[in-house]
């Protein structure tokens, strides 16, 4: 009697068990979540649970449940949260992702997993090239693409030579790449900081003053960027090297920077003032659940992400279990983008337009960023031709 | 050749602020023989007393000194709550027992400030670089951090040389037993001590807030590379701790300074640019390594006997 009565009980467990993991769409979502750069974090689950909240926290009718995990900026911890994502909670997506060496050392995990991977931040060069693979997606960069927007549009105001700094881990490295394949005037030097314990950047601004060069080129993301800022015009070279950026000026860092940040562009894919109206129903529904925050691009990405996953799972009718037909509606890109349409690649990166911001007061007297002008239309990286797929 | 003098200013600067920082280290890890994971946590919350106080009075000065009795305050406070019970234990109690204070210094600034941080602007009279030398400029603010740690480091000279509370210090470091035998009360010399550590690491802190952003977990990088300053120094050297500091910012500096271009002619460029900050790092941990091996007591040692 009660050997079948703990019977019917754990079949009834076994089943319902079952039952449920079925009825869920399960996504797991990597980031950083702890530590200095844990406001990057927190703006892309802000932005992922919006776009859940917009999707009636269901995709084609099930429930969604996420878990968040911590890759406290280090590559080992991503890859082993990655792994636990995939092996032990069984997710079927796995996005986020801000840091590039983060990525890397996850990549394999889930590509061998086959689960799909939707970075939403992270654009290493080796992903758009020889490390591209059918079961990851983009819906952010490749990482050489911004700065390169910002080569060229270094090259439209007559810059004839620039000083490069940068970190030294896999971004750091595209991003100096980047901006040398499209800036036409001399690289007159380039310096790598220790990332991301180094915070004071004394050695190297000296160093660019002294080169001679016209102007300096940075890419220095989240807290970093604010130090950078502030160290520059306490050298007092605002007035003298112009600093042209990619990723170092944004809404978080932006508050903190101050008036440090007036007239140093940046290249970006996207800016709160995109005129599309999802983009539009985006900031302002952001603003108003997370009162005094303001969206970022990390947080626009992440957004997409969520709807990219979205247009699988509508796609397959929530059978998870077809991959290749979610791989093919994945690669439609059906979805309204928050940066309006963009194509994916032969990678799965998007072919996209960058724009050049500015920081401005706004409405509420604040600083905020604001599209001046397009630089470049439906840019496409340079290491597609790499990847084995066609 | 300028560039040479300008590095150097560099190097010293971060050496000085290195200083501060190891100086409190090295007197509650030498007198009173607690090591103090939390000694960063110090650090960090001067930085927040900094950027709160000078908003609240709107004054950078008077900001800085609030915050520097805050961070005093605060040490006292901690040393008479929690590290007062420590004493005598194993190192390895101390660890387990700062390093939690290290997370609950972080949750505390999460909760009170918030996860993004503060800035500390610079007031305009320090935010201008200033011609020291023809065809040098230097950013006045950094030039004020040098004479304030030197102020410093001259003022604690004095005081533990020349006054009576710094000889119960030195005796202390050299053996702590015997002037507890002697009739010293140890209790609130240790109190005093520890207050006088947190109050130097709170003012290293401020003083490089408007450098860096003041952000959570700030405190912990710069803590490795001053556990290596006393290591160098010897435990309980106030002087160790300042020519080590020195040597360490110059090396740091001067490293990421000028290696990239010694590599270069070794190396093609973009191997050089890459290996070139990877070892400048090492340099230091190198050099901390050698004197382990060449005098493993560092190279002043307080209590020779």
């Amino acid at each position: 009697m009660r050997t079948s009565f703990w019977l019917a009980g754990a079949a009834a467990l076994l089943f319902s068990s079952t039952a449920f993991a079925g009825d869920t769409i399960k996504i797991g979502f990597v980031s950083t979540f702890s530590g200095p750069t844990a406001v990057i974090g927190n703006d892309m689950r802000n932005s992922f649970e919006l776009a859940l909240d917009h999707l009636g926290r269901k995709m084609d009718g099930k429930p969604v449940e996420v878990i968040y995990e911590d890759d406290q900026q280090k590559p080992d911890v991503g890859k082993q949260k990655t792994e636990k994502l995939v092996q032990s909670d069984k997710v079927d997506f796995i996005a986020g992702y801000i840091w590039s060496n983060v990525l890397l050392a996850s990549l394999k995990s889930a590509v061998d997993s086959q689960t799909f991977l939707i970075s939403a931040n992270a654009g290493p060069s080796q992903l758009a090239g020889e490390l591209c693979s059918p079961y990851v997606f983009s819906t952010s960069w490749q990482n050489d693409q911004t700065p390169a927007a910002m080569g060229l549009y270094m090259n439209q105001k007559g810059v004839k030579s620039v000083f490069l700094i940068g970190p030294n881990y896999a971004a750091g490295k595209d991003m100096l790449a980047g901006l040398k394949s499209t800036f036409k005037g001399q690289v007159v030097g380039e310096e790598y900081t220790v990332w991301p314990s180094q915070l004071d950047f004394s050695a190297e601004l000296s160093k660019a003053r002294a080169s001679g060069a016209e102007s300096i080129f940075v890419f220095y993301p989240g807290a970093a960027g604010v130090q950078f800022l502030n160290q520059y015009s306490q050298a007092g070279l605002k007035e003298k090297m112009p600093l042209y950026t990619a990723f170092t000026v944004d809404e978080l860092s932006l508050p903190l920077q101050k008036d440090n940040a007036i007239g140093v562009p940046g290249a970006q894919e996207w800016v709160n003032d995109l005129p599309n109206e999802q983009n539009k129903t985006f900031v302002a529904d952001y603003r108003k659940k997370y009162t005094g925050l303001r969206p970022t691009y990390y947080g626009a990405q992440a957004y997409d992400a969520a709807q990219l996953i979205n247009s699988a799972v509508v796609a397959v009718k929530g059978d998870t279990s077809k991959k290749d037909a979610m791989k093919a509606e994945m690669e439609k890109a059906n979805f309204k983008s928050l940066r309006g349409s963009f194509k994916f690649g032969n990678n799965h990166i998007p072919i996209q337009n960058f724009y050049l911001q500015d920081v401005v007061k706004d409405a509420d007297g604040q600083l905020s960023l604001k599209t001046v002008a397009t630089i470049v239309e439906n840019d496409q990286d340079r290491f597609h031709d790499k990847c084995p797929m066609k | 050749m300028l560039l040479v003098v300008e590095q150097f200013l560099n190097g010293l600067q971060f050496g000085l602020l290195l200083f501060l920082l190891a100086a409190g280290l090295t007197l509650v890890f030498g007198i009173m023989d607690l090591v103090n994971l939390a000694h960063g946590s110090l650090y960090m919350m001067g930085a927040y007393f900094a950027a709160t106080f000078v908003a609240w009075t709107g004054s950078f000065v008077l900001g800085g000194v609030l915050a520097l009795g805050a961070t005093l305050l605060l040490g006292i406070v901690l040393e008479y709550t929690a590290l007062r019970h420590l004493y005598g234990r194993d190192h390895l109690d101390h660890v387990l027992a700062t390093f939690g204070l290290i997370l609950f210094f972080n949750e505390a600034v999460r909760l009170i400030w918030g996860p993004a941080g503060l800035a500390l602007p610079l007031p305009s009279w320090l935010a201008f670089p200033v011609t020291i030398l023809p065809g040098i400029q230097y950013p006045a603010y950094r030039l004020a951090i040098i004479v304030v740690a030197l102020l410093v480091a001259l003022l604690l000279y004095l005081g533990v040389m020349r006054t009576r509370i710094g000889m119960l210090i030195r005796a202390g470091a050299s053996n702590r037993e015997m002037i507890g035998a002697l009739g010293i009360n140890i209790k609130l010399l240790y109190t005093l001590v520890f207050g006088l550590g947190a109050a130097l690491a709170g003012l290293a802190g401020l003083m490089q807030a408007p450098i860096l952003t003041v952000q959570i977990g700030m405190g912990e990088n710069i803590l490795i590379l001053a556990f290596v300053v006393i290591v160098i120094g010897g435990i309980g050297s106030i002087r160790g701790a300042f020519i080590a500091a020195i040597m360490i910012g110059l090396i740091d500096t001067m490293g990421r300074a000028f290696l990239p271009n010694l590599l270069r002619q070794v190396l093609n460029s973009a191997a050089a640019s890459t290996a070139a900050p990877a070892m400048s790092s090492m340099l230091i941990y190198l050099l901390m390594a050698i004197v382990l091996v060449a005098r493993p007591e560092g190279l002043f040692p307080a209590n020779r006997r």
